[in-house]
């Protein structure tokens, strides 16, 4: 026989919580509604694989530092596939954006988790920007030169240096990733919350 | 038993009860990773990525010898973009993109990152070679000893003389012919040779500290001439070329840039001075406005009048047409 | 291991995309054609995931019952 609850503890109340609001079978189904049943659902997790392939392949390349792909054909390899799975997360996220777009998913409480999406989004774009400004060649010259007037003009160049190197090779490595990380992280989570949105009525009730 | 498999009407904010279909998610997300490694791997090995060498200010000096030196003597002379530019980088009075009437956030900043364009990209680079060079270390003095007056003569006169200025064998070549160019034509063509050697590239870079990883001045340095801009509008990376979206030679670049672009390209922002500001205004509305579609009257009910999720659920509409009519729960008799 | 890492020059890709760049210019309106590929693949992709069938669809009678209680 298990011994009555003690006053709850920091630990007690946050693990009671998680398992409230995530039951396990919550977290992770063997089962889910019938209505999804369309290829527009996969574009979710092909995005959530694109970005787990940018981490990766991230990784690889901070091994070396940021200069090996230059000199070296594997690390130019890397490179590319860092390059690729970008435009191949873009690309599956952006289908997912008008996915959810037409089947009106922010209905019934869901509102937050197309707000989380939508900023993944905007902050994705600053990681992949950048992400160009931290190539060391041309392209990271002239966007660094391009985008500090539009920046300066907002007022956000003054702490926001593009022309930094240091400065945007530590937002492109820590910051910006781990922003989408969590951002990511929390949308799926409200996903498995609040469930995958029901379908719109088959006819519009007629009064 | 009540069958409410297939409603017709659900209510999305309702924990579903109806139907479902089994589902493995682990086995979703490792086909997930498998598929996109896969096609990555695939898109690297035909494709590769780019890779076009950067500009030193060596290889520009190199390449394009006259604006080099046209560029490194509007520095000096004060008329250069940058020290027109004003906030963040140098103090003019009146400079800064406006966003709205005379509201100018950069205005309001002020000067962050202070640059002397004359002392940044010429005078400071050149007293490293003064350390062992009587004549250089005495232009400077007497450039520096001068009154600004007297300086804008100097220049004025010698930007005359290089647009008529020949190079053979990496130097400008002397006379200039008549003018009254004072120290200026030795500090130019010291900055020349330093240019060439490669040591204005470590010299722009370099501060009081050991470690650098900042390239502000060499990049500014760069921006203002016009060798940089010309190796872009080859690869169509200008403004005026929808650079933003562009990447060099014919790799795809940042499609999702597209709005970002296109309001550079029609009036009025395709002529203003104060585009980028504007711009940047409107994007940060329209990005607001992207987050909150939920709750912006008329874009929230799109999906509902283009009726594209009719195609995503017809499965689903069809299996509730043929499913089984609703049973009434069977309530036992009172005896 | 660090001197295959350290290899020099770029590894050949397959198809070259440097060089001579293709775009569509159509009045004030220019993209390249690379971009317009992948827009309009993005199109295509989205269009196909609407109309292909999706696989396993099950009749009603064959569906689980609902075990997921309701909190």
């Amino acid at each position: 026989m298990s011994a009555p609850e003690k006053a709850s503890t920091w630990t007690g109340r946050v693990r009671r919580a998680a398992v409230d609001a995530f039951p396990p079978e919550r977290l992770l189904p063997e089962t889910q509604p019938v209505y999804v049943a369309s290829w527009v659902y996969v574009f979710g997790v092909l995005s959530l694989a694109a970005f787990a392939v940018i981490i990766a392949s991230g990784c690889v390349l901070a091994l070396a530092g940021p200069a090996w792909w230059h000199g070296s054909s594997i690390g130019h390899f890397v490179n590319s596939l860092h390059l690729w799975s970008t435009e191949l997360f873009f690309f599956f996220m952006v289908v997912h954006l008008w996915a959810k777009f037409f089947m009106a998913a922010w209905r019934g409480r869901r509102a937050l988790t197309w707000m989380t999406g939508a900023v993944v989004f905007l902050i994705s774009i600053g990681a992949a920007f950048t992400g160009y400004l931290s190539q060391q060649n041309l392209d990271s010259q002239w966007i660094a030169g391009q985008a500090k007037d539009g920046l300066n003009a907002s007022g956000i160049g003054s702490f926001f240096n593009v022309l930094n190197y240091g400065q945007m090779l530590m937002w492109h490595i820590v910051l910006l990733p781990l922003a989408v990380a969590v951002l990511v992280g929390l949308h799926i989570l409200l996903v498995r919350r609040v469930g995958v949105c029901p379908p719109l009525p088959a006819r519009e009730e007629t009064p | 038993m009540t069958v409410a498999g297939f409603p017709r009407n659900p209510d999305p904010s309702a924990e579903w009860t109806g139907a479902k279909r089994p589902y493995d998610l682990i086995k979703e997300a490792t086909v997930a990773l498998v598929a996109v490694t896969l096609l990555t791997v695939l898109l690297a090995a035909l494709f590769s990525s780019p890779d076009d060498k950067p500009v030193t200010v060596s290889s520009w000096a190199a390449a394009a010898p006259k604006d080099f030196l046209t560029t490194a003597l509007s520095e000096l002379d004060g008329t250069s973009g940058i020290a027109s530019y004003g906030p963040p980088y140098t103090k003019v009075p009146g400079a800064g993109q406006n966003i709205i009437g005379h509201l100018s956030i950069e205005r309001l900043l002020g000067v962050q990152i202070p640059i002397n364009p004359a002392e940044a990209f010429v005078l400071g680079p050149l007293s490293i070679p003064a350390q062992t060079s009587l004549p250089l270390r005495a232009a400077l003095r007497d450039y520096r000893r001068a009154g600004a007056a007297r300086q804008q003569v100097w220049t004025t006169a010698f930007g005359k003389a290089l647009a008529r200025a020949q190079f053979q064998n990496g130097r400008l070549v002397r006379p200039f012919g008549p003018g009254s160019y004072g120290p200026v034509p030795i500090l130019i063509e010291n900055l020349f040779a330093m240019a060439r050697s490669g040591a204005l590239d470590g010299a722009l870079i370099s501060t009081s500290r050991f470690y650098q990883t900042n390239f502000t001045k060499a990049l500014l340095f760069l921006s203002d001439g016009g060798y940089l801009k010309e190796r872009a509008a080859q690869q169509h990376l200008l403004g005026s070329q929808w650079g933003m979206m562009n990447e060099t030679g014919n790799y795809p670049g940042q499609a999702w840039l597209w709005l970002y672009t296109f309001w550079y390209q029609v009036p009025p922002f395709a002529t203003s001075t104060n585009a980028d500001a504007q711009i940047w205004a409107i994007m940060a509305i329209l990005s607001v406005a992207l987050v909150c579609v939920p709750f912006i009257p008329g874009v929230r009910s799109l999906p509902r009048h283009l009726r594209i999720y009719r195609l995503i659920w017809r499965d689903y509409y069809r299996m509730a047409e043929r499913a089984p009519p609703a049973v009434a729960p069977v309530v036992p008799q009172q005896e | 291991m660090l001197s295959l890492l350290s290899l020099p020059g770029p590894l050949a890709s397959i198809f070259s995309l440097n060089g001579h760049s293709r775009y569509l210019h159509v009045g004030w309106f220019l993209i390249s054609v690379a971009n317009l590929t992948v827009i309009l693949l993005m199109i295509v992709v989205f269009v196909l995931a609407l109309v292909l069938p999706f696989p396993n669809r099950e009749t009603p009678q064959e569906l689980l019952p609902s075990r997921e209680k309701p909190q």
